[in-house]
């Protein structure tokens, strides 16, 4: 039930793409997704797509985990297609009723699909093939130069994969307190909202007191241990650039060079 | 009134790559009042057959009966299934909610359909029966020890009045003295009320001297189901699967390999005793 949420999800394997260094990725998503806000032509799109397809298979993820991340927008996906399909001005395509498709309004709702189906894919790849706590590593030494400006950026990253860390130790907490009241002849599922909202008191309750006793617990350890902050803190694994992360960096150039020729600049030129 | 389990599969996370079939083709009947002791090593797949027996986990494959009706026929009542078939979970206190002991315990019988005098009563019965002094009724069950915590949340359970009770390691973490009155508060029960009684749980010293009836499950598998003399009679099997025989299994078993006249298969302090009393010439 609550375990169908893919993203942020890691699936593990070992494939070229696991093995990057985390900056690699984080930074390779952030300019794929850059990307397809610069294409205004199609051909754009089909360079992301092969890309992306290529990464996917060296990623050794099923194609099916990637979809599975697509459900949580579908909703949002379909509401951007209608409204875009529906209120672009231009030339008419068809119209019954009230309603109009222009030309112009199905190429954007297109578009809109595209972009948002292949940005959602793409960072699922990323958060698959990366254990959340190398992610925040990786966040925490691409952000290191904001510590001159005196944001806690250490303290922010501990904050983080803490919580990343707790997620499934939650979610396994809530099915088994959920489980225990199930047996105690609780009913989530039935009623109308107020009737289920207040089913949710014997959930969530217990929740809370364990997560505060789990928060007091870990906070305990972590003094015990003589954690005082980031200030000369050093890695078990610190993150340092190999070849396969240079030559990835490459490919991203390359990948970032060819999508904008094909999806922007050869269209000016014609 | 039985349960009857018939090849039941289970396999955890099915189509993901960490799937693992944690029930291979169980096959059990649990008849009428019978005090049965579950036992297997962490990840045996014993949690996960007693949440078989409610309805909170469906098999992946094979059939359950409860009184001779499938429970996962599509018009099965599960909701009641839950209501006769008991079960308290590893940990119990971890599900208290209510502002006070009392109206936790009533949370059972009211998610029944019952008044609030039926249910009131039944929560004062359940909390007398698990032996709570009165004076605890109305504090905060956050406020409770552990070992008093935990007798609220086996009463909350009781307090539905099921016809099997399931108890899945009711005395993890619990220090000797919690652990023994817990166990004989529980068999005592079993001999008032004549219910149905299922005990998880992974040690053997545990359940040697309540249980009449010992299963033991490894990897997922019903390795033996018998009376506990004969089940320990295995103790050299199951101590390759990290199970062990009560302590006495072993020292009886010494002596005897020494020539000494004992009987092997007593499975408590007393009945070790007795045999070894008897073999000195004394009684």
């Amino acid at each position: 039930m609550l375990r169908d949420i893919t993203l942020g999800q890691y699936y593990q394997t070992d494939s070229v793409i696991h093995r990057l260094d985390p900056r690699v990725k984080l930074g390779g998503t952030l300019l794929f997704i850059l990307s397809l806000f610069l294409f205004d032509h199609f051909t754009g799109y089909l360079v992301a797509v092969v890309f992306l397809g290529i990464v996917i298979r060296l990623s050794h993820v099923p194609f099916r985990f990637m979809v599975k991340g697509m459900k949580a927008i579908l909703f949002l996906l379909i509401l951007t297609v209608t409204f875009n399909l529906f209120l672009t001005p231009g030339t008419e395509l068809v119209s019954f009723w009230r309603l109009r498709i222009t030309w112009e309004g199905l190429a954007m709702a297109v578009t809109m699909a595209a972009r948002l189906t292949i940005l959602i894919i793409g960072s699922s790849v990323m958060t698959l093939t990366t254990t959340p706590n190398n992610l925040t590593d990786g966040m925490e030494k691409m952000m290191k130069p904001l510590k001159l400006l005196h944001v806690p950026v250490h303290e922010v990253a501990m904050m983080m994969s803490i919580a990343l860390r707790f997620i499934p130790i939650l979610l396994e907490e809530t099915d088994k307190i959920m489980k225990a009241q199930l047996a105690r002849g609780a009913d989530f599922e039935s009623g109308n909202i107020f009737k289920r909202a207040k089913a949710m008191v014997p959930l969530l309750v217990p929740l809370f007191v364990s997560a505060f006793h789990r928060a007091n617990d870990l906070a305990m350890a972590m003094e015990s241990r003589c954690y005082r902050g980031g200030e000369g803190r050093t890695k078990m694994k610190p993150l340092i650039y190999q070849r396969r992360d240079r030559l990835a960096y490459l490919c991203i150039f390359c990948y970032l060079a060819v999508s904008i020729i094909l999806g922007r600049l050869v269209w000016l030129w014609i | 009134m039985s349960i009857i389990v018939d090849h039941v599969n289970y396999i955890y996370g099915e189509d993901t790559p960490l799937a693992v079939a944690a029930l291979k083709d169980v096959c059990l009947q649990f008849p009428d009042g019978q005090f049965v002791g579950i036992i297997g090593h962490t990840g045996s797949g014993k949690s996960t057959l007693v949440q078989h027996l409610n309805g909170l986990l469906k098999a992946t494959s094979g059939h359950i009966y409860f009184n001779g009706e499938d429970i996962y026929d599509r018009d099965y009542d599960r909701k009641k299934l839950r209501s006769k078939v008991g079960l308290v979970f590893q940990y119990p206190e971890h599900q208290l909610f209510e502002v006070d002991v009392f109206s936790d315990v009533c949370f059972g019988p009211k998610n029944l359909g019952l008044d609030r005098r039926e249910a009131e009563l039944r929560a004062y019965e359940a909390l007398r029966k698990v032996g709570l002094e009165e004076e605890l009724f109305y504090q905060s069950p956050f406020d409770l020890s552990g070992g008093q915590k935990r007798r609220v949340a086996i009463a909350g359970v009781l307090a539905m009045k099921p016809d099997v009770l399931i108890l899945d390691e009711p005395t993890a973490g619990l220090d000797p003295k919690g652990r023994d009155e817990i166990l004989s508060q529980i068999k005592r029960l079993q001999t008032e009320t004549g219910m149905t009684i299922l005990l998880v749980s992974h040690s053997m010293e545990d359940v040697a001297e309540y249980v009449d009836r010992i299963i033991v499950m490894n990897k997922g598998s019903v390795m033996y189901d018998d009376g506990p003399r004969e089940v320990f009679r295995h103790y050299k099997e199951l101590e390759e699967v990290g199970l062990a025989a009560p302590q006495v299994t072993y020292i009886l078993h010494r002596l005897k390999e020494k020539g000494m006249d004992v009987d092997v298969s007593a499975t408590t302090v007393g009945e070790a005793a007795e045999t070894v009393l008897r073999a000195l010439g004394r009684r």
